[in-house]
């Protein structure tokens, strides 16, 4: 069964079809990426996917379960976790933090307890204190735990929303854009990164990249959307080569 | 690693515990200078408001430095909280040792203003920024305006309600109105000593700090800082934002409850639980500095005590109160000033001299 199954799903705003019939399917620890020109639809997707906005028509199912039209939070719990675009860390906590705030949901104590420093309390913060930093050593961040995630510098904040989407046990992870910002040296890097958390975790990835030598280094499937619909979709070696691709995006 | 989240965890008791202790080490002071007959009675009369005003800039600085919502009608929550506790003393006054009776005020006080937080929270807490802080300062004033209208009286049948006057409460002769209107409640038991004030401050600020410190108070500045990631990481928005606000309200309630206890009338007027009074508790947590819980207390009791400690100077003390809240807000905040806080921080300079030790 598919990790992930996409099924004719399409939202417009207004007038304007933003997401049209589009169709998806990722096996479990499959890298799979997303791609096509500016404004194709791609992060609406992704929005769409974690319950931000309610699709109008079609069906999304993760490892079997229906979450179509579910809450963010519901599609969270139910095990899909995703970074931003534009990096959204939790700015004034530490990176210890933002990591722990990852593992609110796994980890739960009453508000009581927290309060009265009940042995509840010790025991499940020490837990994820342990969890929170093992995921840090992972993205080589257990040297700044106490730094604000604020002060970081740029590709380390991306690793970080990486590591506290992680923290929240996900099946699926949903990578917007991981390159966007960073050198080529930032890259290689990123791309050994994402391969680990894949082996690592035993992780399923589905990412949204402009950057084609990260794609074509470590997706193994496409997808390639043009306004809003499935121009393509196959092996990435295929689909790169592809004449339709190469017009709409690529280039001549 | 062991080693770092132990020091780590170390970090957050070290600082409540130097709050804790701070607030002990003022009592103390306090309390010696009372007994050695060193300090005049009008500063004395002072030390219950100077709890009672820490308590509220505690309690304010929970829901905007830590939850990041501009309130501006907390003195409304002190407003329920004095009259929910100072009705339940008046009823219960001889019922019950004064003692329990206090205490059971206290916590009435509290889970009556929490739970008028809790249901002024779910339409305001829709709203963001200024709006949130207009319609928070809009609650503030009907809270009072509405207790000025309230009549509750009690004779051999039980309770009766009005809002419109004394008369229309329609009780029988050996009736007593407790809750008269504008007149508010008179006679309310004076309780409220500076033991209990402090005691009531400790008890808030373990309260807040352990809070902050613990998976829920994550979750709130999670929020704070940015809303959408942390629904995305399965953070519940709405419960945890009505949770640190119902708290944060529970609390000024408490601080009510020390007010109305403090008093022999206790009436809602705009001079103590009007938006003058919000104003006030805010300046307490900016110049404190926003999310900084110690600060609020320091600045709180500062602010408390200038006007008084200035009385000699009659008419111009409010001028030199101006300037030195502009003087403290400048230092604090000034990007100069910043830079020069930290180049003569004792920190930096303490590494400094271990630094220059090591290299000899």
């Amino acid at each position: 069964m598919a990790m992930l199954e996409v099924q004719g799903l399409g939202i417009s705003f207004g007038g304007l079809c933003a997401v049209d019939r589009f169709n998806l399917k990722i096996e479990k620890g499959q890298l799979y990426g997303l791609i096509g020109p500016n404004g194709a639809g791609k992060t609406t997707i992704f929005n769409l996917l974690t319950g931000v906005y309610k699709p109008n028509n079609g069906r999304v199912t993760l490892d079997g379960q229906n979450i179509t039209g579910k809450s963010t939070i519901e599609i969270n719990q139910a095990g899909i976790a995703r970074t931003f675009q534009n990096i959204r860390l939790f700015p004034k906590l530490t990176v210890l933090d933002n990591v722990k705030a990852g593992l609110h949901n796994n980890h739960p104590y009453s508000t009581l307890e927290g309060i009265l420093r009940l042995p509840k309390y010790r025991k499940v913060e020490k837990e994820m204190d342990e969890k929170a930093m093992e995921l840090l050593k992972v993205f080589d961040l257990d040297g700044y735990a106490d730094v604000l995630a604020a002060n970081l510098p740029y590709g380390k904040q991306r690793k970080l929303e990486i590591a506290r989407a992680l923290a929240t046990d996900p099946k699926l992870l949903l990578l917007d854009e991981p390159a966007a910002g960073m050198n080529p040296n930032e890259t290689q890097e990123l791309m050994d990164t994402i391969r680990f958390v894949r082996d690592h975790f035993d992780m399923t990835i589905l990412l949204i990249e402009h950057d084609m030598r990260l794609v074509s280094g470590i997706c193994e499937e496409l997808t390639v959307l043009n306004f809003g619909q499935v121009l393509c979709q196959g092996k990435t070696s295929d689909v790169l080569n592809d004449p339709q691709v190469i017009t709409a995006y690529l280039g001549e | 690693m062991i080693v770092m989240k132990k020091m780590k965890l170390d970090k957050n008791l070290k600082s409540s515990l130097i709050t804790y202790g701070m607030v002990i080490a003022a009592y103390i002071v306090m309390q010696t200078l009372v007994m050695t007959d060193n300090i005049s009675s009008l500063m004395e009369g002072l030390f219950v408001p100077l709890c009672i005003y820490s308590i509220m800039a505690v309690s304010l600085n929970l829901t905007v430095g830590i939850l990041g919502e501009l309130s501006l009608g907390h003195a409304g929550f002190m407003c329920i909280g004095a009259f929910a506790g100072a009705f339940f003393s008046k009823c219960m006054n001889g019922a019950m040792p004064d003692g329990i009776r206090f205490v059971c005020a206290i916590l009435i006080g509290a889970v009556v203003a929490a739970l008028f937080g809790f249901l002024i929270g779910i339409p305001v807490l829709r709203l963001k920024g200024d709006y949130l802080a207009i319609v928070t300062l809009g609650f503030g004033e009907i809270i009072k305006n509405l207790v000025n209208v309230f009549y509750v009286g009690r004779d051999a049948n039980g309770f009766h309600f009005s809002m419109k006057d004394a008369m229309s409460l329609g009780m029988e002769a050996d009736g007593e109105v407790i809750i008269k209107g504008a007149q508010g409640i008179t006679k309310t038991p004076q309780d409220s000593t500076f033991t209990i004030g402090v005691i009531l401050l400790l008890i808030a600020l373990f309260i807040v700090l352990n809070f902050i410190n613990s998976r829920s108070g994550r979750a709130v500045m999670a929020i704070r800082d940015n809303r959408i990631a942390a629904e995305s990481i399965g953070i519940n928005i709405t419960k945890y934002k009505l949770m640190a606000f119902s708290i944060s309200a529970g609390l000024a309630g408490v601080a009510g409850v020390l007010y109305a206890h403090n008093l022999t009338t206790l009436t809602a007027l705009p001079k103590n639980f009007g938006y003058n009074q919000s104003i006030m508790i805010l300046v307490y947590v900016v110049l404190g500095g926003i999310g900084n819980i110690r600060g609020s207390v320091i600045a709180a009791v500062a602010l408390t005590l200038l006007p008084e400690l200035m009385r000699s100077l009659q008419d111009y003390r409010m001028l030199i109160y101006a300037v030195v809240l502009i003087g403290a807000m400048l230092f604090t905040w000034a990007p100069k000033a910043k830079e020069f806080r930290e180049k003569y921080s004792p920190k930096r300079l303490l590494a400094l001299k271990k630094a220059q030790k090591e290299a000899k």
